[in-house]
């Protein structure tokens, strides 16, 4: 018997798992695909938003404050790659001055340190690349720019070493309510907990209703982004929004904390729940909307395209806190835009949920809270000479446009959760991320996680289940396809 | 008549080839008219592929046909490809298979390993 | 710290034929800095034949060829380092590396030449909306994972783009027991050789759909279905005309890109042409010790060429080194122009007052065309005309300019196709 099941190891699921774990609790995440970070958390934005953007009094306000505080701190712990690199919300009329105004006085109420209303000089000042006729913008130093799923591997690796259990490829089929505990049926078994937390990101309602009768509905808002190659990052230096719209905050263009640039999303609201193709119509209207904010971008220089999944719920606000028909089942559902910045901030706040729903328990007298994460890359020169003469194996450069090395597979591979997939070792590595996008390295990477894990190398997957790369060993006799 | 694109150098002559008299004509040298000659009568291909090694520094050896097949025998050259397997040390040029399929031709190793 | 004359950076055939040929000029220390587990590069995956034709009068593999290479390496004093990747390059030669046995090290140079080779394009910069399952390859991802590693990628293929890897490919997954159902080219022509038409395609009955490009990828796991439209002039796909075939594998053979990320450190000029070094006629960028050929400097289609290059660019070298690195006089020099019909020329610049016999250079045009001219302009004045047949964008053009052809020529020389707009 859990005291909590976790059900969605994404962002929300991570951060709660990694507060939960610090206390004397049994806990354990069930996650139906074979990694952690699969949904929403692998394809956003990765912005840490100020927190000007909410109405003062939600839970969006409170939690992405709090949570843009939390993620600084976390990511240092964490190794996790985090810039604090502010962010503009241009204005190119008289109505999106108003807006930046209205904009500003939110923030102030909502308590985000530092903004300022800039004008068209000191906003080009800033940015030299923007479109000209910029009118003025608000500018928030405390936004920022994170790698998602390296801070949700952080929180899930440091949350396993402090016991939680983690059971992925363990879809959730049905739960039980029974009078002091629930009864959690997975395609693999069943899992007996006294508590629930509810994170299961664009399924939260599914899951909320296989447990009792739930209240809201998801309608996943599908964003497509461009993600273009590191001579493009230095195109801006700040996270630069257009005004929010009722549609959300619009396409914005940032660099990211591997240096390369994004640009996206656009919102296709009522989306299916495992559709995150990418299309021509979605990529254009991203690309004609950008071009208002800069034209300087080269898509040419484009590196991938992707999209994501907002889990945008019938309800206004975040639904946080525990279901209608029972204390014990705490739903952390409709966690769209700011979701990221605020998931370690609503990780703190369901401990505290649970512990108003009568789970008490104290801190253990001892846990882990830091992780520490190799990148060759980012080391000095002798750094990189001292830690190839303990093992050479960070002198063996596998990804050549990022510059990743065996090392840092191997890192990856004997971790508290090591990934089975060439794109779970991506998220933890950086292989295939670069020019490339894996051309040269994917048959390395491979050969290796068929190495270190002992799974047979046409096993490998490239990412989700039935994500087979190679159909056949042309070595093996029997040729039957 | 019979139209082929001459594959002798990478010009890509357009030929045209009688099939009674074997007259060819596009051709710009006399590579060419021995080219769409065979290509009428009986293509010939020089056949490259993989097989099985044990030891090596790679899991497969190259190899080619020493000489041109009849295009016509590539399969059942592939079929005897896939059984071989051989073990490392290979020298380049080694034989793999003598007179492969009846062609004539033996599969020899394009490399060492 | 370790020091040499000659740094080559790559050891595939450019870097090969680039060092070997610095060696018989004169040059004793020279090193290749490879980071692969074996010399040869690209060539090692290239099992098909064809190489060599020009050079050797045979038809070898890709390794054959390759090692007619190493094997000439024996008998000199050139120091070969694998498994070593070169992070950094400065104008000054000085190269920082990685590998397992030396850890991270230096090496000052004399001189360095750029051979890096190209990479491929991927699904990025076409901008291919879609699923982003499995089964979608770069044509030498594949080409490395059946020939080298020995597993088959898919079953049913789809293949974009009808450069020689994807052609060759089409053949070797067919060989292998692949139905290739479609080779998908978005220009009005293909851009492999004909050989590769003949051999790959004709061959196997496999169908080349020109002007048409992928609208659709659908698999969330592993690919499941490919819809190809055909493009109008501009490209754009033409709604109404698509065709959808169900297959789990789809490769990309949709051009190479010269990986000068090295050179652009460096602070050597690039070309936006040729993504590739500028260079002069001596194969010498215009930083002063640093040399460039093979792919890195422009995409070649035949590996002959690139070993002439590159020896060019060794012989260079070795010259550069004996005058005592002296940085060459470049006053006078020409500026070599891609006119109408033309797309870039390698070399981009030259000293005309050192021109030997004549003056090579290398270029590719834009259209087909049959009998055709090109010529050769000193800014308006004609100075050469040369006859060809055939003219493709896929097959590289050669012209030498004798020396007496050249005499008082300054400024600018324009080489471009007669009649071409």
């Amino acid at each position: 018997m859990y005291d909590v099941a976790i059900i969605g190891a994404g962002i929300c699921g991570a951060s709660a798992a990694y507060f939960l774990a610090q206390r004397k609790l049994k806990i354990c995440v069930i996650e139906k695909e074979n990694d952690v970070a699969m949904g929403t958390t692998k394809a956003n934005s990765a912005i840490v938003h100020a927190g000007y953007d909410p109405k003062p009094g939600t839970l969006m306000a409170r939690f992405n404050v709090r949570g843009a505080a939390l993620i600084k701190e976390l990511a240092a712990k964490l190794s996790v790659p985090y810039q604090q690199i502010g962010s503009l919300v241009l204005a190119f009329d008289d109505a999106d001055l108003k807006l930046i105004h209205k904009l500003y006085e939110r923030g102030v109420q909502n308590g985000v340190p530092g903004l300022q209303i800039l004008s068209a000089e000191e906003t080009l000042a800033k940015e030299p690349n923007l479109n000209p006729t910029v009118q003025g913008s608000l500018y928030a130093p405390t936004a920022g720019i994170v790698a998602p799923w390296e801070l949700c591997i952080a929180l899930c690796e440091v949350a396993a070493q402090n016991g939680c259990e983690f059971k992925l490829d363990s879809e959730v089929t049905a739960i039980e309510n029974r009078q002091d505990h629930f009864v959690i049926t997975t395609v693999n078994e069943k899992i007996e907990a006294k508590y629930i937390v509810n994170a299961a990101g664009v399924f939260a309602d599914k899951i909320c209703a296989m447990a009792g009768e739930c209240d809201f509905t998801i309608h996943p808002s599908k964003g497509q982004y461009y993600l273009l190659d590191k001579n493009q990052g230095d195109l801006v230096r700040h996270v630069v929004f257009q005004c929010p719209t009722a549609l959300g905050k619009g396409v914005l263009v940032s660099p990211t904390v591997e240096g390369n640039l994004i640009v996206g999303p656009n919102a296709e609201l009522d989306n299916q729940r495992d559709d995150v193709a990418t299309t021509r119509a979605g990529l254009d209207y991203v690309a004609a909307t950008a071009a208002k904010t800069t034209t300087k971008i080269n898509y040419r220089e484009n590196v991938r395209n992707f999209s994501g999944l907002r889990a945008v719920s019938d309800k206004d606000d975040f639904i946080i806190g525990p279901a209608a028909f029972s204390p014990r089942f705490i739903n952390v559902a409709g966690i769209k835009s700011p979701g990221l910045t605020a998931a370690p901030a609503i990780g703190e706040y369901v401990a505290e949920l649970l512990e108003n729903s009568g789970l008490k328990a104290e801190k253990k007298e001892s846990y882990i809270d830091i992780r520490k994460h190799i990148v060759f890359n980012r080391l000095t020169a002798e750094e990189k000479k001292k830690l190839i003469k303990e093992n050479p194996a960070y002198g063996n450069v596998i990804c050549r446009c990022n510059t990743v090395t065996e090392g840092e597979i191997l890192q990856a591979l004997r971790s508290p959760l090591p990934p089975r997939t060439l794109d779970g070792v991506k998220r933890r590595a950086g292989t295939g991320m670069g020019r490339c996008q894996g051309g040269f390295c994917s048959p390395r990477v491979h050969e290796i996680i068929s190495r270190e894990l002992g799974i047979p190398f046409e096993a490998v997957e490239l990412d989700r289940k039935g994500s087979r790369i190679v159909i056949r060993d042309m070595n093996k006799e029997d040729r039957n396809v | 008549m019979k139209e082929f694109i001459c594959t002798v150098c990478p010009r890509g002559c357009h030929l045209k080839v009688d099939e009674n008299t074997l007259a060819v004509t596009g051709n710009s040298c006399a590579r060419g008219v021995e080219y769409g000659r065979n290509e009428a009568v009986n293509p010939m291909r020089t056949l490259t592929s993989t097989i099985a090694i044990e030891g090596g520094i790679h899991r497969r050896l190259p190899v080619r046909t020493d000489r041109p097949i009849p295009k016509s025998k590539i399969f059942e050259c592939m079929e005897i490809i896939h059984q071989c397997k051989e073990k490392s040390p290979v020298k380049a040029g080694q034989v793999i298979v003598e007179n492969i399929a009846g062609t004539g031709a033996n599969l020899i190793a394009t490399r060492n390993m | 710290m370790f020091e040499y004359d000659l740094a080559v950076i790559g050891g595939g055939p450019a870097g090969l034929a680039a060092a070997l040929s610095a060696y018989e000029n004169g040059i004793q220390k020279i090193v290749i800095l490879e980071r692969d587990v074996e010399l040869g590069g690209i060539l090692n995956q290239c099992i098909h034949n064809g190489f060599g034709l020009h050079r050797f009068g045979e038809e070898l593999t890709g390794p054959e060829y390759a090692q007619r290479f190493i094997d000439r390496l024996k008998d000199t004093a050139i120091t070969v380092m694998l498994g070593t990747m070169v992070l950094e390059l400065t104008s000054d030669k000085t190269i920082t590396c990685v590998n397992k046995t030396e850890g991270l090290f230096t090496i000052s140079a004399k001189a360095v030449i750029l051979a890096m080779g190209c990479r491929e394009r991927n699904r990025g910069p076409i901008g291919m909306p879609g699923d982003r399952g499995s089964g979608i390859f770069s044509a030498g991802c594949a080409q490395r994972y059946i020939n080298i590693d020995g597993y088959m990628v898919g079953s049913r293929v789809v293949i974009l783009g009808s450069g020689d890897i994807g052609l060759i490919m089409a053949r070797r997954m067919t060989l292998e027991g692949a139905k290739v159902l479609a080779v998908a080219e978005i220009m009005p022509h293909s851009n492999g050789l004909n050989r590769n038409i003949v051999q790959c395609l004709n061959d196997f009955g496999i169908p080349l759909y020109l002007s048409h490009t992928v609208t659709e990828v659908v698999g969330r796991s592993r690919l499941e279905k490919v819809v190809i439209s055909q493009v109008d002039s501009n490209f754009k796909p033409i709604p109404g005309t698509e065709k959808e075939f169900e297959c789990d594998t789809l490769l990309l053979s949709v051009g190479l890109i010269p990986e000068n990320e090295l050179s652009r450190k460096a602070g050597v000029p690039i070309d936006p042409r040729t993504n590739g070094a500028v260079v002069y006629d001596d194969m010498q960028t215009e930083t002063d010790g640093i040399f460039a050929c093979g792919n890195v400097l422009h995409v070649h289609d035949l590996v002959d060429f690139v070993s002439a290059e590159s020896e060019k660019a060794g012989r260079n070298a070795a010259e550069y080194i004996k005058n005592g690195c002296k940085p060459t006089d470049k006053t006078g020099a020409v500026v070599i122009q891609n006119g109408n019909g033309v797309s870039y020329t390698v070399p981009q610049k030259a000293v005309l007052s050192r021109v030997e016999k004549g003056l090579e250079i290398f270029f590719r045009v834009r259209q087909k065309s049959e009998k055709s001219v090109i010529e050769v302009k000193n800014n308006d004045r004609v100075i050469a005309a040369f006859k060809r047949d055939f003219l493709a964008p896929g097959e590289m053009e050669k012209i030498t300019i004798p020396k007496k052809l050249l005499e008082g020529c300054e400024g600018t020389i324009t080489v471009s196709v007669g009649g071409a707009k």
